[in-house]
This record gives C-alpha cells, sequence and structure tokens, in this order.
C-alpha cells in the first residue's frame, strides 16, 4: 500500500536567511501513529504547518494521498486542508463563540464560501457536533462559551472540529504543552482511541519525551532541521534521546576541536 | 461511533438530544446566549439607526454633491501634486513649525507635572476613596470640553498669544493625563505597594521606589502619545484661534489667500513633522521600556 | 549590596534625572521660541476663573436660545456619530486587507497601510481647510474632514485588533479549509467585534470634540454656535454652549463604560 504522506528531501528557508528544513525525508503509512521530537526550534512546527500548506516549503516534494502538496493551487490545497485536521497548542478556538459553533466550523472547508459566511449548517451536521461533542464527554458544555471552558475541555473542542472534519490526518501541534498532566492523559487518550478505532492517521509534535514514547508507534527525532532518529518508539535508546537535545552542542565543540 | 469511548475514563451516557437548544421551527440552536453578543448587536443597530436618522434630517443646502466631490478630488491632486510656497519663505514656515512644536512641548511638560501630582491623588491604590472620586469627576469635566474651547477662553482671561494657547492646551493634557497616569499606576503589583508599607515606609519612598519605577515605562509612553495629540492641537488653535505657528499660515493659505498651492507645501511639512515625531516618540518609547 | 542591585538603583537614578533633566531644557526651549510668560500663565488661571465666574454664567437670554444650543448640538451629535460608523465600515474592510493574518496579498496588505498612515497623519484642520474650497461652509465639510482622520485611526487600531486577538483562530480555519469569506464572518468578526466597538465608542466621544473645533474653522455645527456668541461677546450664552457640550461628552463616556463592561 501507497504510503499516506511522503517527504522527498524537503527543506524550508525563511526570509531567505533561517534554515528551518534541511533535506527532510520520510514517509508514514496510513493509520500510524507518529511522533515528531526535538528542541524547540527544531523545525517540528515547520513539518507540521507544510503538510497542510499553511507554511509553503522551499525545496521538495510532499506527497500527500498521491497529490504534490507543494505544487497545489489554491483549490487543491483546500481539498487538503478538508482532509487534515489540526490541532493547536493553545487550542485557537473562537473564544466568544460556543462550543457548538467552534466545532461546526470544522465543517466551513466542505461548505460553498457564502453558506460558510452566514454560518449555516445542515440539521444533520448539527446532529454530528453533537455526537461527537458527547463522545468526547463535552455534551453539557455545548452552549457554553469557549472562554468559559478549563485548558483541557477546549483541547477537547479542538479535537471535536477537527473529527468534524471526517479526516484522514491529524496533525497535533504540541497538544498537551499548555495542560496539566491530568487532562493531557485524558486528551492523549482521546488522540490514540481516534487513531486506533477510527483508522486516521496521527502525527503529532511533542515535547515531552515519556508521552511520545509510551503512545506513538513511531518516532521521528529532529535536531536543527535534520532527521537523526526514524524508528519505532520502543527502540529509542537513552543515547539516541541525548543525541536529539544535546548532540547539536557537542558536536559544534567537536568541529572547534 | 460508540468506538470513540475511552477506557478509564467515565463513559459517557449523557444523551445530546436531551441537551439540544430547539427553535421555534424544530432546528437545532447552535449559538451560545449570552448577555454580550446581544449587546454588542443592539449597540450597532442603534448606532447605525443615528446615522441613518442622521443622514436623513442633515441640512445639507443643496449642495451639488458631485461637483463637489469632483472639486474635491482636482482639489488634492494640486494640493498634493503641485506644492509651492508664495506668501512665506521655507525658513519663516519653519520658524513657525518650531513654534507649534513648541506650544505643544510647553503644554506636554506643564501636562505632566500636573497630572503626575494628580495621578498620585486619585490613582485607587494610593489615595483616599472619597479625594479619588472627586478629583476624577473634575478632570472628567475638564476633558470634557474641547480643547478650542479652553483657549479661546483663556483668551479673553489673557489675551492672544502664546499664553492663552499653552495654558488652554495644558488643561486638557492634564486632564488626559492624569486619568492615564492614574490607570498605570493602578496596574503596578499591589504586593510591591504592600511590602514597603509593611516595612514602615512612608507615601514618598512608596511613590519613588514603587510606583514610579514599575510605571515609568507607560507613563512614558503616555506622554510621548499626548505630545503628538498637543502638536495636532497646537496646530488646530493656531488656525481656529490665530494663536500663531504654523496652523495659523494653513488657515492663512486656505482660507485668506485662497492658495492650494501653498497650503500643500505648508501640510507636507506638518505631516513630515508628525511622522518624524511618531517615529523619534518610538525609539525612545523603546529605550525607556 | 550586590554589583547587580547597585546598578539597578544606579540606572534608576539615571533615568530619573535623564527625564527631568529632558523635560527642563524643553520647558526653557519652548518658553524661548515661544516668548511664554511663566508669570502671566500662572496668573492667567486664576483671572479667567473670576472672569468666567462673573461673565462665564448663563442668564435668562442664555437659557431663551438652548432649543437652538440643543438642535445644534444634536447635529453635531449625530455628525460625529455617522462619520465614526461610516469610517468604521471602510476600516474595517480595510484592516482585513492590511492585516497579515488573512495572508490576502503582501502588496496589497502594505499599500493598504500606507494609505491608513497617509490619512492618520493628515491633520484633520487640513482636510477642513481644503474641503472648504468645494463643499463651503457645509456639514458635509465637516462630516468629511472627520471622515478621513478617522478612517485613518481605525484602520490601524483595527489591524493591531486582528494580529492581536483573531490571529490564532484565523489560523485555525484556514486549516480547516475555510476560505476568505467564512473565515472573516466565523472567525475575525466574532473575535474581534467587542474590541471594534469599544474603539467606536471611543471614535465617536473624541469626534463630538473634534467636530466642534472643525466647527469653528468652517463655520458650521455647534462650533460655528460658540464662535458666534463669542465673537458678540455674549458669554452667558456662550458658557450654556459649553455647559452642553460637556454634559453630552460625560453622557456618551459613561453610556460607552457601561456598554464595555457588559461587551468585554
Amino acid at each position: 500500500m501507497a504510503p499516506i504522506l511522503e517527504f522527498r528531501h524537503v527543506s524550508k528557508i525563511y526570509n531567505g536567511a533561517t534554515r528551518a528544513l534541511t533535506d527532510v525525508s520520510f514517509s508514514v503509512e496510513e493509520g500510524e501513529f507518529v511522533s515528531v521530537i526535538g528542541p524547540s526550534g527544531s523545525g517540528k512546527s515547520t513539518i507540521l504547518r507544510c503538510i497542510n500548506r499553511l507554511v509553503d516549503a522551499t525545496r521538495g516534494e510532499i506527497i500527500f494521498d498521491g497529490h504534490d502538496i507543494n505544487r497545489a493551487d489554491k483549490k487543491e490545497i483546500r481539498q487538503i486542508r478538508k482532509k487534515t485536521g489540526m490541532i493547536f497548542q493553545h487550542y485557537n478556538l473562537v473564544d466568544r463563540l460556543s462550543v457548538v459553533e467552534n466545532v461546526l466550523h470544522g465543517r466551513l472547508g466542505h461548505k460553498h464560501t457564502l453558506t460558510g459566511a452566514a454560518g449555516y449548517y445542515t440539521e444533520k451536521e448539527k446532529e454530528n457536533a453533537f455526537q461527537i461533542l458527547a463522545k468526547l464527554g463535552l455534551t453539557e458544555q455545548a452552549y457554553k462559551r469557549c472562554d468559559e471552558l478549563s485548558g483541557g475541555q477546549k483541547q477537547r473542542v479542538g479535537i471535536a472540529r477537527s473529527l468534524m472534519q471526517e479526516p484522514r490526518l491529524i496533525l497535533c501541534d504540541e497538544p498537551i504543552a499548555s495542560l496539566d498532566p491530568g487532562s493531557s492523559k485524558v486528551i492523549m487518550d482521546h488522540l490514540s482511541v481516534i487513531n486506533k478505532n477510527m483508522k486516521i492517521t496521527c502525527i503529532f509534535n511533542l515535547h515531552q519525551v515519556d508521552v511520545a514514547v509510551k503512545y506513538s508507534q513511531r518516532i521521528i527525532g529532529i535536531t536543527l532541521g535534520k532527521i537523526v532518529y526514524d524508528g519505532p518508539a520502543d527502540q529509542l535508546t537513552k543515547a539516541q534521546i541525548h543525541e536529539i537535545y544535546q548532540s547539536n552542542e557537542g558536536e559544534l565543540i567537536t568541529d572547534v576541536r | 461511533m460508540s468506538e470513540l469511548v475511552v477506557a478509564g475514563h467515565p463513559p459517557v451516557s449523557l444523551d445530546p438530544h436531551a441537551y439540544m437548544r430547539k427553535t421555534r421551527s424544530g432546528k437545532i440552536k447552535t449559538a451560545a446566549s449570552s448577555k454580550g453578543g446581544s449587546a454588542v448587536k443592539l449597540t450597532l443597530f442603534v448606532l447605525l439607526g443615528l446615522t441613518v436618522y442622521g443622514f436623513l434630517t442633515f441640512d445639507y443646502k443643496n449642495i451639488d454633491l458631485a461637483k463637489a466631490i469632483a472639486d474635491t478630488f482636482s482639489n488634492i491632486r494640486v494640493l498634493f501634486g503641485q506644492p509651492r510656497l508664495t506668501y512665506s519663505s521655507f525658513a519663516g514656515a519653519m520658524g513657525a513649525l518650531l513654534t507649534t512644536f513648541s506650544l505643544g512641548a510647553l503644554a506636554t511638560v506643564f501636562g505632566a507635572v500636573i497630572a503626575l501630582l494628580g495621578s498620585l491623588l486619585c490613582a485607587k491604590n494610593l489615595a483616599h476613596p472619597v479625594a479619588a472620586n472627586i478629583i476624577k469627576s473634575f478632570v472628567a469635566f475638564i476633558r470634557a470640553v474641547p480643547t478650542i474651547l479652553w483657549v479661546l477662553i483663556f483668551t479673553v482671561a489673557a489675551g492672544l498669544g502664546s499664553v492663552a494657547a499653552v495654558v488652554g492646551l495644558t488643561f486638557h493634557s492634564a486632564a488626559f493625563l492624569i486619568k492615564a497616569y492614574a490607570e498605570s499606576i493602578e496596574e503596578v503589583d499591589e504586593g510591591a505597594i504592600e511590602a514597603l508599607r509593611a516595612c514602615g515606609a512612608g507615601f514618598w519612598p512608596i511613590v519613588f521606589q514603587a510606583v514610579l519605577p514599575s510605571s515609568l515605562s507607560y507613563m512614558t509612553a503616555w506622554t510621548f502619545l499626548r505630545f503628538e495629540i498637543n502638536f495636532t492641537n497646537a496646530l488646530a488653535v493656531g488656525a481656529a484661534a490665530g494663536a500663531g505657528g504654523i496652523g495659523f499660515d494653513l488657515w492663512m493659505a486656505g482660507s485668506f489667500y485662497f492658495d492650494l498651492r501653498e497650503l500643500g507645501y505648508i501640510t507636507y511639512i506638518v505631516v513630515a513633522a508628525v511622522i518624524l515625531l511618531e517615529i523619534i516618540a518610538t525609539k525612545i518609547k523603546a529605550r525607556v521600556g | 549590596m550586590s554589583d547587580n542591585q547597585t546598578s539597578v538603583f544606579v540606572k534608576r537614578k539615571r533615568s530619573f534625572t535623564l527625564v527631568f533633566l529632558g523635560a527642563c531644557g524643553l520647558f526653557l526651549v519652548s518658553a524661548a521660541v515661544t516668548g511664554y510668560d511663566v508669570i502671566a500663565g500662572f496668573e492667567s488661571v486664576p483671572k479667567a476663573a473670576g472672569w468666567m465666574a462673573k461673565n462665564f454664567i448663563p442668564n435668562a437670554q442664555a437659557w431663551s436660545r438652548l432649543p437652538n444650543i440643543l438642535a445644534k448640538l444634536t447635529e453635531t451629535a449625530l455628525v460625529s456619530v455617522a462619520v465614526t460608523v461610516c469610517a468604521a465600515g471602510c476600516a474595517f474592510f480595510f484592516s482585513l486587507l492590511g492585516t497579515k493574518t488573512t495572508k490576502v496579498n503582501p502588496w496589497i496588505g502594505r499599500t493598504v497601510r500606507i494609505i491608513a498612515a497617509f490619512f492618520r497623519n493628515v491633520p484633520d484642520i487640513v482636510w477642513a481647510i481644503l474641503l472648504l474650497f468645494s463643499f463651503g461652509q457645509n456639514i458635509l465639510t465637516g462630516f468629511f474632514a472627520l471622515f478621513f482622520a478617522t478612517f485613518g485611526m481605525l484602520t490601524r487600531t483595527f489591524i493591531e485588533t486582528i494580529d492581536e486577538v483573531s490571529a490564532s483562530c484565523i489560523e485555525a480555519l484556514r486549516a480547516t479549509g475555510a476560505t476568505f469569506l467564512p473565515t472573516v464572518f466565523q472567525g475575525i468578526l466574532p473575535s474581534s467585534l467587542p474590541e471594534i466597538v469599544s474603539w467606536v465608542l471611543y471614535m465617536i466621544e473624541t469626534n463630538i470634540r473634534s467636530a466642534t473645533l472643525i466647527g469653528v474653522l468652517t463655520a458650521t455645527g455647534i462650533g460655528a454656535m460658540f464662535d458666534l456668541y463669542y465673537k458678540r461677546m455674549d458669554y452667558s450664552s456662550a458658557s450654556l454652549v459649553v455647559i452642553s457640550i460637556v454634559v453630552l461628552v460625560v453622557a456618551i463616556e459613561m453610556i460607552s463604560n457601561q456598554i464595555r463592561k457588559v461587551i468585554m
């Protein structure tokens, strides 16, 4: 089976000067649960945003579902974004709207521009939104404004919004970085179940190595925009973790010598 | 999608249908019912209504709108396209600019000094609440009177000239800055003030050791903002009250000589000065902040 | 005392001294340039207060003019509201193009920001003098003069508001595949509307004062009425004009504060 997502020699240079990614290549099979780990500023976030073209890669090919994302026009980008959900560290909800309204935002990519602008959703879509909220334990919160929710609840709304898209792939950008350990577990458990039972491919950016190792099948370690580890989570050794997070400084010192 | 239930967490048994709100026609509602949302809508509705009512009731004096607009465009083209000085010299204009700048600076300095004392007397975390309320109401009254009217009032008492202009401008500046400074002081961390009070520090040590150092950057930002406002106000006062400066030159060029090109030239000088002022203010703010 | 602490105190002392010296210098130079007489300045305040207490009080004749004054005041207030609402509408549209978050087009964005800066930096009195040529002493002269300045000011403010308040939800909506219009109506408007309304209320209040000034220049509205009584030395009636303006502005400020409390 062809992989759902493939990076081929992807590089990203910001403003013609700052190198974020250098010759990154990897592929993800349908249904995989992959975590990208690495120090801050190593390019984790750029990888995720290249997939749904919130960031344009400078060089290379990104093949998603048989199409080259990097050469997609506006219409094709929209098609790609429809099929990919995204979950953010700061939830990125419209705080002053209700929980249901935020969940329904997941349908905006599927709608005509004007019905979307008017906020007109079918009864079936609304029914579906309520069902998803029920699964995530947010039924009682449905009509609350998002600024009344706790962090963990907000992130569950973010998950609900991405499920509303009926995605094939969910990109999770530091989903638990702003949450306490309890809420973090709830969120990771939900995403894990979504991955297993709904067969939705999940790609994570994570800061917490232990969480990445516990939940994912596979880990990609990235340092200074380059992949330094790509393999099963249970084979990641202490030395390799050390390499992902520390070795760049060590390398620099050895360079000097 | 019952497969979504997460193991280890309480199973979700709430029936979503019991929680859905329906409209009269049986559709599922989605919006949150909040006081704020309806207040925003009501405010916008009233403002739009007042606007329409205004446009319907204004006395337009049978103006030929199409011609006036066409004339405006051709005037704008002359104004910005062919600037030329005829009645005044460049050096004269620069002198006038300096005068306007100085009027604004004097008003800002006086305003800031008065406001520094005034704000200490009416900041909630320092002052007596009764005194604070009295001062705040008085200041709101002074702010409500347009600057130009203060200047015209002082013209009677002090005669036409820089004294009336500066004192008039100062009134509004001081009132504006008292409010701004007081708000900056109210944002100072309560703990810092309490800690000094616990040490037995008096009013002035608290002001100099806790209040001023932590609110200095806010105060500087407000003061420079006011300086920019005072510069344009000094311009306006020069034009409308004949208090001199480059505002007066603007007025003469436009309404006495009817010379668009001269008006254009002076406008360019004024705009350059305003932009320069903004750049300098940003630089200094960055340094203090 | 450690070095670190010393340097903090020295730095603080130095910045206080600098501010103090800077203010003194500015004062001396400015006073010299304008020929400002400090003593006369201080004397003028009690003098003006005394004069106001004697002459600046509405008498029977002034009260008989109240209907006229209120009519002009209403006109000026309506102009301020209409100007602010129209300018806010245009400014919102332009701020959607000017903000970097919607990614419309970098060149259009830059152009919009330059246009906004232009309108913000040309003082309203220049517009007023310019418009006097083509519109004469008409209510529309003040309207358009205020419109241009308000438009420039609000465009910048709205761009800042959208950048600050709406950036994160814009990113999320773009990621779902939403196009420009749904992003605006479902993301930007709901998240930034309270801030925008708050700014509109503030500008209405400011514009009433500016309208008074422009009225003095263009002989329209309440400003012209004050100028007329003032030049006739009918100070009683002029004082009633001032009092009515104060009542209006304070009322608007109070209503605005109440609205802000509910919506923010």
